[in-house]
């Protein structure tokens, strides 16, 4: 039954609950959760061991994509038709660092959204959780916790009690 | 309690979700929201005809001519800009401050960001004359040899403005996602579901994409603010970047920018003012927040004003004779009322936001902030106008009245604005739902403890 479940999806009332059961569950050895709020809850990244710089990074790597490219862009142009405009330099920085700058804001932002969409797979519309009978409220004023049925510990009985005793309202199991 | 005085505590977080989107799944004002969109939809229609009649007639419909060649077209071009960047600040630069109180705001000033950065945009491409060689901007391997002059502030227009609409709409849509979600869930209807399931991405609320969305939204927040910052002193280029008396100065860049925001922040608290009493959003939309963009309002509007008095401080130290000349055509000339226009309309009833009553009553905000608005209109065609009738050349002076054109063409922007406007507030969540609720949890928990 449990292999082919997604794992044990519990409700609480407020995000406090939710923490304080999320840093139990790490405690008591489970690896493999997640959370799901109606809003980001900050206090969750300890417990979910979450450390994954790799989106500012990658926000970096747009801005300097946007530089260079904004750069060579401007330089080509003015080599490939070089135009005297009284006398003025033909590679002004102080005249390309507008489209420079703008352009390294605008590649840093869309790397940043691009890569949001892949690091977290999304659009998918479908998922195992949204099966779950009261998920509806995840977005709304509920908060859940989720021990995934990948975990080394997790049992469908003692899991779901475990999850019972930190003061989860509900407990439900979660198709896959 | 300063920090957890801005909503009510008296409501709970299922119900600000439930009443937000509520706003499009079972929308409350249908009549008032008609005769807005029928009055919008005739203003956009007067857009698309004079639109048409300016490219099948020509630029010469205007009332342009030699020595104002710019008048309308860059006019509310940097009029719309400029509102437009009262959107990304209050979104962006109070995000990172951390003022809660941009959370009931962020929302709809972003989305009106969106649609005055078209209007704005749309202007240009209008006074372009042959409006069909746009892509001519653009540098791409043409089979003429020549490539666009990237040393020119017309040039840097075009990349600024449309990095800045691309960046305001991810930056509004990386926001909207999770309230999409929100009403999704919500939805009762077969097609709402479908509508914003597929627009929300199948957003599920998980911890770890909440930690990865804030951040990507906190970094697009920390450069959209330089970003605002370098679009409008680039449009401030256009003038400073030229010789023309009274735009040559190293002044510009900052008083644009201080001006863009005061404008905006004017269309901020009008339409905080109309949503909240279209859609009776009192507890969320409180006295406190119209309090608070009221101080804004005034602070932004006593720098713009110390912009005023140092144009003429630049002026009088250069001792330039051109830049006096101009000077004292504003101040006397056949435009001097655009002058003493704009001062009334943007510093002198401005004043009256010193008083605390002022700031709390909605149409005593509503009415101040009109007159911003006007009065910053009145401000560049000032600027533009004043500068340009009498330039170097006396043989070439001569005057500038607008043609029945260049107001149609205005006053269709506006339906351009609306319409765009009006369908996002009546299909999705116009307050940003879970900053709101955010705000609520953090304010009940700090009342418990």
């Amino acid at each position: 039954m449990a292999d082919a479940s997604y794992g044990l999806l519990a409700e609480f009332r407020n995000e406090n609950e939710l923490v304080l059961a999320a840093q139990s569950a790490r405690r008591e050895g489970y690896t493999s959760l997640d959370a799901f709020t109606p809003f980001p809850v900050e206090q969750l990244a300890a417990p979910l061991h979450f450390r994954d710089t790799r989106l500012p990074r990658l926000g970096f790597l747009g801005g300097v994509f946007g530089f260079v490219s904004a750069l060579a862009v401007q330089a080509y142009v003015s080599w490939a038709y070089p135009l005297n405009v009284g006398g003025r330099p033909l590679y002004p920085f102080s005249a390309y660092g507008v489209v420079m700058f703008e352009l390294t804001v605008l590649f840093s932002v869309l790397f940043l959204f691009v890569g949001l969409l892949y690091l977290i797979k999304l659009p998918r519309l479908n998922y195992p959780v949204f099966n779950a009978s009261r998920f509806r409220l995840a977005s709304k004023d509920r908060f859940f916790l989720c021990i995934k049925a990948d975990d080394q510990k997790f049992d469908s009985n003692s899991t779901a009690a475990f999850l019972k005793n930190a003061g989860a309202v509900t407990v439900e199991l979660v198709p896959s | 309690m300063p920090a957890s005085d801005i909503l009510p505590v008296n409501q709970t977080i299922g119900g600000v979700s439930e009443q937000l989107t509520g706003i499009p799944l079972h929308f409350p004002a249908r009549r008032r929201w008609l005769i807005a969109m029928t009055i919008a939809s005739l203003l956009l229609a007067l857009f698309v005809v004079s639109v048409v009649a300016l490219f099948t007639r020509g630029v010469g419909i205007w009332g342009i001519n030699v020595p104002v060649t710019w008048a309308f077209a860059i006019h509310n071009y940097v009029w719309w800009l400029g509102i437009g960047h009262a959107g990304t600040l209050i979104s962006a630069l109070l995000l990172l401050t951390g003022s809660e109180w941009r959370n009931s705001l962020n929302r709809f000033a972003e989305t009106m960001t969106l649609f005055a950065v078209v209007c704005a945009g749309i202007y240009p491409v209008l006074h372009l004359g042959r409006p069909w060689y746009l892509y001519w901007m653009f540098p791409y391997p043409a089979t003429m040899g020549v490539w666009p002059q990237f040393r020119s502030p017309l040039e840097w227009d075009i990349w600024a403005v449309l990095t800045y609409l691309s960046v305001s709409v991810l930056f509004w849509y990386t926001g909207l996602i999770p309230d999409l979600a929100d009403a999704r869930d919500r939805a009762k209807k077969r097609g709402w579901q479908i509508f914003f399931g597929v627009a929300s991405l199948g957003w599920r609320g998980s911890a770890v994409h909440w930690m990865r969305w804030s951040q990507a939204y906190r970094i697009m927040a920390a450069i959209a603010v330089p970003l605002v910052v370098s679009v409008h002193s680039e449009i401030s280029l256009l003038f400073a970047a030229s010789q023309i008396p009274g735009w040559h100065s190293t002044l510009f860049p900052p008083y644009f920018v201080l001006g863009a925001a005061f404008s905006g922040f004017a269309v901020v608290s009008i339409i905080a003012v109309a949503l909240r009493t279209m859609f009776d959003l009192k507890n969320l939309v409180t006295e406190r927040h119209l309090d608070l963009l009221g101080k804004v309002l005034l602070a932004t509007g006593l720098m713009t004003a110390y912009g005023y008095v140092f144009e003429i401080f630049d002026v009088l130290y250069s001792g330039n004779a051109h830049d006096l000349q101009t000077m004292i055509d504003r101040l006397t000339g056949a435009y001097a009322w655009t002058y003493w226009s704009a001062v009334f309309f943007n510093f002198v009833v401005l004043q009256a936001l010193w008083w605390r009553p002022a700031r709390r009553t909605p149409w005593a905000l509503l009415l101040i902030s009109a007159s911003v608005v006007i009065g910053m209109w009145l401000e560049r065609y000032m600027i533009l106008v004043t500068s340009l009738y009498r330039d170097f050349l006396v043989s070439s002076w001569s005057k500038f009245t607008p043609s029945f054109w260049d107001w149609s063409t205005y006053f269709g922007t506006i339906g351009l604005f609306l319409v765009p406007f009006l369908l996002a507030i009546r299909f999705i969540p116009s307050i940003s739902i879970f900053e709101t609720e955010k705000t609520l949890a953090d304010e009940k928990e700090a009342h418990h403890g």
